[in-house]
Parts: C-alpha cells; structure tokens; sequence
C-alpha cells in the first residue's frame, strides 16, 4: 500500500500558462464552487511533470484555497493520477473480461517481455513503463492499450503491433 | 432492417463537423424546440416517446425530467454520463468519436426543456481523445449560435462544459459522479434525498446517459409519437448494442428493440454469430453487472419461447433463468472460453472498483475474488460455491449504491447455471489448469414445458 508520506516528492513551479489553464477551467462553475476544477487541474500538472507529486499537491490545493488533504485524498482515490514518475511512455492495457475473450493477458505478457520490466516498473533509458488497467470501453476492438499523457489509443493489439509501436515511440524519443 | 435513428450518417464524411452535421438536418431539433415549443412540450414529447434511460437502470427519462424540482431563484443542472466504464459497453465512446455533434445537440434540447443554464457532460478521463473532439464541437457550435448567450435569438442562454473524471469505475453511479464533479472522492451518496431535489450543489439536477440524451434528438425531429412506435411494448425506439467477445463482427450496431436475440447474434447484418466458426457457449447480455446466460437460455426463455432484445424479454425469467438489458454490453462466450476464469475476472474488477464505503461490498468483493482465484487455479473446496452464493447473497441489497449488486449477480448467476463446470475445477484442479470445460451441455435445446393444465 501506497501511503502519502511515503511519497518521494520533488519541488515543481506552476508557470504562468499552466496558471492560466487552472484559472480557465475555474471560469466553469459557480463563484465559490472553484473545488470542482480539482480533477481538470490534476491532469493538467500530471501532463505538465509525469506525475503528480505531493508538492504539487499542496500548491494545487493553495490554488483552490481547499486544504492539503482534500487534494490527497482525491489524488489518491483515482486511478490515473500517478504517484511516482512512470516511463515517458506510459502503456496502460486492458485486463478485464471482455479483452482477455480475445488474447488481453497474452499481449500483456508479451509486453513484459518485450520491455524487460515487471508491471510498474520503468525500463532502464526511462523511456517505457506499463500497466493493466480497467476496461477501456473499447471491448470491441480488443486488445486495447492507450499511452499517456496524450492517451492515445491501440486497438486490436497483436505482438506484431507491440514491436512497431515500441519501435516507433523509441524512434521518436529521439528527435 | 431496422432504421437508424442515432447512427444515420455515421460514415458520413466529416460528420464530426458542424458544417457536415448541419447539413444532414443536424440542429433542427433545436431550432425546433426552442423556437416553437415550450420546456414543457419538449418533456410531455420525451414522455410520449417511452425512451428508458440507456444507461443502463432503464427508467423513463420523462418521468425523471417531470421529477425535477423547480424552486423558484435556484440553479438546475443537467449532466450528461459519460463515464462508460461498465465492463461489455463501448456505445457511448463510439458516438462521442464519429457523430459529437449529436450529443451536444441532444444536450441543448434537454437543457432548454429542464431549464438548465449550465450544463456538463462528465466524461471519463481516460477518454481524453474524445474529450478534445466534444471541446471542439461545443466551440463550434457556439461560433454559430447554438450555445452560449440568447441562442438563435430566442433569449434562451446555455454554457456547456466537458469535465473529466479520474479514473474510476464507480463514478458511473449517478451520485459518485455528481460527488466528482464537485472535485471529491467518487463516494455515492445515499438516497434519498435523489439529485431531482439535491443533485449538483445541492440543486436540483438530471443525470442522463450519452444514449439517452442523444435520443431527445430524434425523438423532438419525428415527434415522441412516431418515437414510441419503434419497439415492442415498453422497450420503445432503438437501442445501441455494443457486441464484444467471440462475436464474428464485434462493433456497435443500432437496433430496433425486439430484435430477436438470434438474428441480433447469427445475423450477418449484426454480429454474424461466433468468430472462427465456433459454438456459443454463454452470453452476458447487458454489460458485466448482469447476470450471465448459457447458450439456450440466452436463445430461448423457459418457456421455450424465442429471447428478443428487449428490456422485458432479457429479464423475462427473473434472476432465475433470465436476466437484463442493462447498458447494451453484448459479450459473447464461445465453447472454449472458461466460466470459472471470466467469473474471477469480473469479481476482481468489482474488488479494485468498490469505493470502500459500504463493509459488504468492501470486503465480499474481495472474499469472492479470493475465493474465485483459488478455484480458477485448481485449489478450491467443494463447499466454495455455496460460499460464493453466501457471501453474494450478503452483499446484495445491503449496501448503500448498486455497485454491490452488480458485484454479487455475476457470481451468483455464473454458479446457478455453470456449477458443475465450477466442480469440475475443484475435481480436476490439475487439468482445469491445462485445458477447459467446454460447451459441454450448455448449447443443448431447452425441454419443452409442461402444457399448463387448464
Ligand atoms: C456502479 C455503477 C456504474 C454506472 N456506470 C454508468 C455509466 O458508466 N454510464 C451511465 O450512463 N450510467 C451508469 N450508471 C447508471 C447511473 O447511475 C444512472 O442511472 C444513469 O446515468 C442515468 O441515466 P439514464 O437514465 O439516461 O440511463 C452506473 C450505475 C452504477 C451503480
Ligand atoms: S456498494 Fe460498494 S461502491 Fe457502492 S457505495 Fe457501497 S462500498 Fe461504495
Ligand atoms: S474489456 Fe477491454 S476495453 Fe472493455
């Protein structure tokens, strides 16, 4: 179990954009209901740093004028805020029912063969990690995994399309 | 075939603009509802159409909106559920991708009918590619009139925002989704007091699904009336099936309901039947929450009768020998798929989804997965599945939202009607882990029933 305290957490700076973007989405609710911006905002530092460290947290937090632990909690409660830096590239597969009908636990062994690294884990250039994740509403079109933090989406996933991907994002992380 | 109501001009290209949505007819059930009818016309046509609520409870959307509270100097809301996270269910992302336009149209209509100044469509954050798409919409829309202040000139104002969620399955539950949106953790509140008194802010609010919301638009173009002649009895108007699994054609198709469940599954203008040239084993007809059918009873209700895709016919048999409509998740099983595996699979997804409130759902989800786990890999107990049943049965209806419900049906339905598939694991534990049951006799014709002595 993942406890806050235990969190390394690293310093970060909201520049003047990213403090724009904040205020932007606060126009959106009532005067005094600013709270509601808190799950916008957090993917919006998430997209910004990798994570969301806890140092982030309490500015996110002295943004909104709400305490520390209001942010934590929700923080803490949804799964796509991430606790610790992940790969630049970060795989998130499918893992429930419908996906696995059609072959979801074999591209996610074949993925952590192919990247080397155990679930969670980020590959040594820190180029890739990965993980499973809840049904991606695309049952359909299974095996699915999407890339943060652009959350683009692969469908019908087969090993053949795991190299290319992997060669591609690496290809691309050059330039 | 069946007509499309939703997904028309879905191949259109360019359909996702305004200029290409527009000139398909698109935003005429706003220029007619807000220029000649009044809020209350619109609700007495959603009523007259019979439209349940596609989200998967299935209650009649103008019976909700005519429950709205309306005191006097208090902001409603309405807030579309876009949160389509139910394991089978993949409509709602489908129409947001290929045709936003309708949906914000859709949710034009029904802001103007509720009274709604402000209103949000709560998408989940993992659909942040459809996100962008909507965000783009709605900014087009409002260059051209239709959102934003005095629409059409009629001095009706309406802003409309995307907002994304966190990751997190529960927030699907109308409430942890209002809870959400007001920047918390996605707990469900307990009910009453229900969001038509205290939604969002404490205000009177409607929680729609994306389906339901998209279907106000035919239904103002052709009239409730026309609406509700679609269907059978009081499945009225067409429904989006999203077909997944071992389907021969997996996708999401637009159905009249009533469509018979084996021309919907066998059909090649459907799912073509099963992919590979197998047999069916089982169905779950309505997304993961619903109970699971073998083969024949998913073909044929008890009474031998053929099953149609309707809200009636998939429950007809109750929890015995039927089962729901649900949100539309077809997922079919094909003869070499295991029972036992799929069971433990959705078991853990409810454990993982279970927002913690409520000490049945926290800690039987977690019960049930274990005890799934050990059976699936060959160490379980005989006495397991009246445990499973057990701890199922303590769940439901014990807990303050439907989530533990729809963790305990799965379970329970999957032991009613594959049990011996279940013992054969605890029998055979060594081999269940090598190879599976298959369709052993869960394909076979239903016996007729007894003529009724009258
Ligand atoms: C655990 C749980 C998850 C749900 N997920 C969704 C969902 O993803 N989308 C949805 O529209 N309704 C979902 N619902 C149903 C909503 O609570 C609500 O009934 C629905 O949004 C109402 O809209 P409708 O009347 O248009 O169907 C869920 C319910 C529960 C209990
Ligand atoms: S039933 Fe489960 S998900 Fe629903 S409120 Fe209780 S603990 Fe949370
Ligand atoms: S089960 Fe994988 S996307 Fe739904």
């Amino acid at each position: 179990m993942l406890r806050v305290e235990d969190l390394q957490t690293t310093p970060v700076e909201f520049s003047a954009e990213l403090i724009a973007k904040f205020d932007d989405v606060v126009s959106r609710y009532p005067e005094g209901k600013q709270k509601s911006a808190l799950l916008p905002i957090l993917h919006f530092v998430q997209a910004e740093f990798g994570w969301v460290s806890p140092d982030a947290m309490e500015k996110v937090a002295d943004y909104l004028s709400i305490q520390h632990v209001e942010v934590f909690e929700v923080a803490t409660f949804y799964t796509m805020y991430l606790l610790k830096p992940q790969g630049k590239y970060f795989l998130e597969v499918c893992r429930t029912g419908p996906c696995c009908l059609v072959g979801a636990e074999k591209i996610m062994d074949y993925i952590e063969q192919k990247l080397g690294v155990k679930e969670g884990e980020v590959t040594p250039d820190g180029l890739f990690s990965w993980r499973g994740v809840e049904c991606l509403a695309a049952c359909g079109f299974g095996p699915v995994l999407q890339i943060s933090p652009e959350y683009t989406f692969y469908e019908n996933l087969t090993p053949e399309k795991v190299d290319k991907l992997v060669a591609d994002l690496t290809a691309q992380s050059k330039n | 075939m069946g007509r499309k109501l939703l997904l028309e001009h879905i191949n259109v290209p360019g359909i996702n603009t305004f200029d290409v949505y527009r000139s398909k007819g698109g935003y005429a059930a706003v220029e007619k509802a807000l220029k000649t009818l009044t809020p209350d016309e619109v609700v007495e046509e959603v009523k007259k159409s019979g439209l349940r609520g596609r989200g998967g409870a299935g209650f009649p959307t103008g019976m909700k909106w005519s429950f709205l509270a309306k005191p006097e100097g208090v902001a409603r809301y309405l807030v579309c559920n876009a949160d389509e996270s139910e394991p089978g269910t993949f409509k709602d992302r489908y129409l947001m991708t290929y045709i936003p336009h309708l949906l914000i149209e859709g949710m034009i209509v029904a802001s103007f009918a509720l009274g709604a100044k402000t209103s949000y469509i709560y998408v989940r954050g993992e659909m942040m590619p459809q996100i962008r798409i909507l965000e783009r919409a709605i900014a087009e829309a409002k260059a051209k009139g239709f959102l934003g202040k005095n629409i059409l000139g009629t001095g009706y104002d309406l802003e409309l925002y995307v907002q994304p969620g966190g990751g997190a399955y529960i927030c699907g539950e109308e409430t942890a989704l209002l809870e959400s949106l007001e920047g918390k953790r996605g707990n469900p509140r307990i009910k009453p007091p229900f969001p038509a008194i205290a939604g969002l802010y404490g205000c009177p609010t409607v929680v729609n699904n994306v389906e339901s919301i998209a279907a106000v638009v035919p239904i103002i173009n052709e009239g409730g009336e026309e609406y509700a002649k679609i269907g059978i009895g009081r499945s009225t108007g067409t429904k989006l099936i999203s077909a997944g699994g071992n389907v021969a054609k997996p996708g999401v198709y637009e159905i009249d309901l009533g469509l018979p469940a084996e021309e919907f599954l066998y059909s090649p203008e459907y799912c073509g039947g099963i992919a590979n040239g197998k047999r069916l084993k089982a169905v779950v007809a309505g997304g993961s929450s619903v109970p699971i059918l073998p083969a024949n009873l998913f073909l044929k209700t008890i009474n031998n009768e053929a099953r149609l895709m309707s809200y009636e016919s998939l429950s007809d048999g109750g929890f015995t020998s039927g089962s729901m409509m649900g949100s539309g998740g077809f997922i079919a099983f094909d003869e070499d798929q295991c029972i036992v595996r799929n069971t433990w699979n959705f078991a853990r997804f409810y454990h993982h989804e279970s927002c913690g409130q409520c000490s049945p759902c926290r800690e039987g989800t977690g019960w049930m997965e274990k005890v799934l786990h050990r059976l699936e890999y060959g160490h379980g107990k005989m006495s397991d599945m009246d445990l499973l049943v057990d701890v199922s049965k303590k769940i439901e209806g014990n807990t303050i939202c439907p989530l533990g419900d729809a963790a305990a049906w799965p379970v329970a339905s999957a032991i009613r009607h594959f049990r011996d598939e279940f013992e054969w694991h605890v029998t055979n534990g060594a081999e269940a882990t090598t190879r599976n049951y298959g369709l052993a006799h869960y394909a076979d014709p239903l016996p007729t029933p007894e003529p009724v002595a009258g």
